[in-house]
């Protein structure tokens, strides 16, 4: 997952600080030089991270910081508050028009993730705005730019609006939009050709485009791997276009996220969405304050919580919890809840997202591969509904039909109906209460109880959350 | 000699050897000197600018001209590593007081960049070729970098040099991806191999290879989808279908091409270094250099891992895509210093 790197980086700088029992203001100049070298090798635009380095430092050299007993965790959060500020503070809502159908641009250099970020941005604006968009296939350059959107829109069963590539763009701009008004298709989602922000013809383009269509956001979208050069493009982008927002692509990759913390400061329009994966669901609007929190390791609670709850079906969780407790959980409530997990995204994304879990060592270099689920439903599906039920009467011989039955090895049975035992044996002591073993999960040392203190934080956000949403129930 | 003292001999034409030789090889030189200076126009502009001002600005040099100038080396996308090594070798000179003047701060700094970029490539390095038989050439790279397009432009050079090409379309994932790499078949006039979208890449593979040798070509150009180099199973997928490859041919493919975009920060190392390990890569093709992008992390990733570039992407068309030539891509990069320093 993106940032990884970074988060390593810093957490070495301010490991340091901790263990000092007094901090000193020489103590915080070190440390700001750490940062300051960390932020450039992730790609942070320097004038972003000279300012962000010298506030922060005029800020924790105060006296009141100084002289407090927690000073290191003082310091750190600063840089908590202060990247949460770089990158917008709080998070932005994408804009819809008050008279439909709400017109979007999206614009940026050749293999930012343009198409697909179109496709995404469709299929989230039905799915959590309950909004009917019309996709438009502007770019008439790429070879089979508009098949890869009338695939996407397939894919989708969305509409794709394309009058092949003979006619020029701003033609097919104004044409989309009054076929949107047509079939009352409520957003248009512009999709432009990739181009080069010096390029000064097609820069042209994008004008005349977004002067006959007249959009309610213009979307820039940066590939999350972009060095030193992005905050050039965006700065030439937003001067020729005046941009609305950007979404942030491929931050699904290992990259380190310099663009997703200077392109804020430097352009001063939000980051409204991320694009997290190769699926057409993996969009995510962007938190200032939660990217902040993983930036520097402190996982990201809020978004575990949210992406639970649009899986799981509360009722269906509580009914789930009942039968744990009775110790009547089977093997049916195992594989439904492995589905449900996976749609909540990769495991080892969301295993990351726990506070303190990327201090394990070893976590990031684990990968869970989407096949290993696959066959673990195989073996399950293979057995009867009296086995599932009672996996105690899986005799070898039966064990053996459901090796074969599932084309996997004996001995991946064995081992799934070992660890459904254990599992289940778990579940039933945590419900009843028992939470011994669970505490080493966090980590031990200094970083350990930076994990605490932000999974206590964490969880006190979450549930004034929840009761936010409770009453919005209400 | 380091590359400094090259470019610098060619430019006042002090020249070891007989004149004569060296004005035919600059006639010849002439116009892919011009590609490269003019396709790095817009990267070399603003740097030039920037360091002429920073040499203005300052009198001695402090501690502000050293974060100044790293401030300026990294935003110009020299890149972090490179950096710090020019920052460092600079503060040495001073300190051994080979630096009395700005003039003499603005050789070392010129000298050391021109020299590493040498360091890094030091000869250019072509595609190597499979004397006796058919030459199979892999492109890998992430998402979004060029590599259909890069494709292209290799195969319609070829087939100027009067070679048999065949394209497959290893990319079964991305939605139109397919249909790109057939137009652009159609349009060089190469054959293009492919399956359905969702298909086994492994597989097209091999109905690539296989229809390569019925047919005698001469290069088989393979397309993969671009996938982000810490997806273990993408990565993995990857390896299935290199391993297809050696199969069928033992000593193949005999380039594994690693597509990189200019723009791309420090991430390009961790690219670089992930396919490396999966597909031993051979090579490195820098795209959008036509940008204001400079690619700086080449340089990061040639000291690193020894890889070097092979082509770069200067512009849109056909024969914007150039082999890679040291000398060139840093005069392009640096001109206006390097004759400043003359």
């Amino acid at each position: 997952m993106a940032f990884e790197g970074l988060t390593g980086r810093l957490q070495d700088a301010f490991s340091a600080l901790r263990k000092k029992g007094k901090v000193t203001e020489q103590d915080v100049r070190d440390v700001m030089r750490e940062v300051r070298l960390a932020l450039l090798e992730a790609d942070v635009n320097y004038k972003v991270v000279r300012d962000f380095v010298r506030t922060v430092r005029d800020k924790a050299i105060g006296e009141e910081v100084l002289n407090s007993l927690s000073a290191g965790q003082q310091v750190v959060k600063i840089v908590n508050d202060e990247m949460t500020k770089l990158m917008g503070g709080e998070q932005e809502k994408i804009i819809f028009s008050e008279r439909p159908p709400t017109v979007y641009m999206m614009i940026g250099l050749q293999g930012a993730g343009k198409t697909t970020t179109a496709g995404k941005l469709a299929n989230y604006l039905r799915k959590h705005e309950n909004k009917k968009p019309l996709l438009v296939a502007a770019d008439i350059y790429r070879p089979a730019a508009i098949d890869q959107l009338q695939t996407i829109g397939k894919e989708l069963e969305m509409p794709v609006f394309s009058m092949g590539d003979q006619v020029s763009p701003v033609e097919i701009a104004k044409r989309g939009v009054q076929q949107a008004k047509d079939e009352n298709r409520d957003v248009v989602i512009i999709d432009t050709a990739g181009r080069l922000h010096i390029d000064e013809g097609l820069m042209d383009e994008l004008s005349e485009i977004k002067t006959v269509v007249d959009p309610d956001e213009v979307f820039l979208v940066v590939d999350a791997m972009t060095g030193q050069d992005a905050v050039n493009v965006a700065q030439s982008f937003n001067e020729k276009l005046e941009i609305s927002s950007v979404i942030l692509t491929k931050l699904d990759g290992d990259t380190r996220g310099g663009a997703a913390l200077s392109i804020r400061a430097v352009t001063e329009k939000p980051i409204k969405f991320t694009g997290t994966g190769e699926k057409l669901d993996a969009l995510e609007p962007f938190y200032p304050e939660r990217m902040a929190n993983r930036i520097l390791g402190m996982g990201d609670i809020l978004t575990l919580i949210e992406r639970a709850q649009q899986e799981v079906d509360e009722d269906r969780a509580r009914e789930m919890a009942e039968k744990m407790k009775e110790n009547t959980y089977d093997l049916n409530d195992f594989i439904e809840q492995m589905d449900q997990v996976r749609n909540m995204g990769p495991l080892e994304d969301l295993i990351k997202m726990i506070p303190g879990m990327n201090n394990v060592p070893g976590l990031d270099q684990m990968q869970v591969d989407p096949k290993d689920l696959d066959h673990m439903k195989a073996i399950v599906l293979s057995m009867t509904p009296d086995e599932r039920q009672d996996p105690d009467v899986l005799s070898q011989k039966r064990r053996k039909r459901i090796s074969n039955g599932s084309a996997r090895p004996l001995v991946e049975v064995n081992r799934l109906i070992k660890q459904f035992k254990e599992s289940k044996k778990m579940m039933s002591k945590v419900s009843k209460g028992n939470m011994s073993g669970m505490e080493g999960l966090l980590g031990n040392g200094p970083k350990g109880k930076m994990s605490k203190l932000a999974m206590k934080t964490m969880t006190r956000k979450a549930n004034k959350n929840k009761k936010k949403i409770k009453k919005k129930k209400k | 000699m380091g590359l400094f003292d090259k470019i610098k001999k060619a430019f006042t034409g002090v020249e070891d050897k007989p004149v004569e030789k060296v004005e035919k090889t600059e006639e010849a030189n002439l116009g892919e000197i011009d590609k490269y200076e003019k396709g790095l126009e817009k990267s070399r502009s603003s740097f030039s600018r920037k360091m002429n001002e920073l040499f203005a600005n300052f009198r001695y040099i402090d501690e502000d001209f050293f974060e100044d100038l790293e401030d300026i080396l990294i935003e110009s996308d020299v890149g972090f590593e490179a950096t710090m090594e020019i920052s460092d070798k600079l503060r040495y000179e001073a300190q051994v007081n080979n630096v009395k003047s700005m003039k003499d701060a603005e050789r070392v700094i010129v000298e050391t960049m021109v020299d590493m970029y040498g360091e890094v490539s030091p000869d250019s390095e072509s595609i190597h070729f499979n004397k006796d038989g058919l030459t199979i050439i892999l492109f890998v790279g992430v998402n979004g970098v060029g590599k259909t397009t890069t494709i292209a432009k290799m195969a319609h050079q070829f087939k100027e040099e009067g070679k048999k090409v065949l394209l497959v379309a290893g990319d079964t994932f991305r939605a139109g991806a397919i249909e790109q790499l057939k137009v652009w078949g159609s349009r060089v006039g190469a054959e293009v191999v492919s399956t359905k979208q969702g298909g086994d890449p492994a597989a097209v593979v091999f109905d690539g290879i296989k229809q390569a040798q019925d047919q005698q070509a001469d290069v088989l150009f393979i397309d993969t989808a671009g996938r982000l180099q810490n997806k273990k199973n993408l990565m993995n997928e990857l390896d299935k279908m290199k391993r297809v490859i050696t199969r069928e041919i033992p000593d193949a493919p005999h380039e594994v091409l690693l597509v990189l975009d200019a723009t791309t920060g420090q991430n390009a190392l961790n690219q670089a270094k992930q396919f490396r390990e999966t597909t031993n890569v051979t090579g490195i093709v820098l795209t959008k250099l036509d940008g204001t992008a400079k690619g700086g992390i080449v340089l990061a990733i040639g000291k690193e891992l020894g890889i070097p570039v092979k082509f770069v992407g200067l512009g849109e068309t056909m024969n914007d895509l150039r082999p890679f030539n040291t000398e060139k891509f840093v005069y392009g990069l640096f001109s206006e210093l390097i004759r400043d320093t003359l």
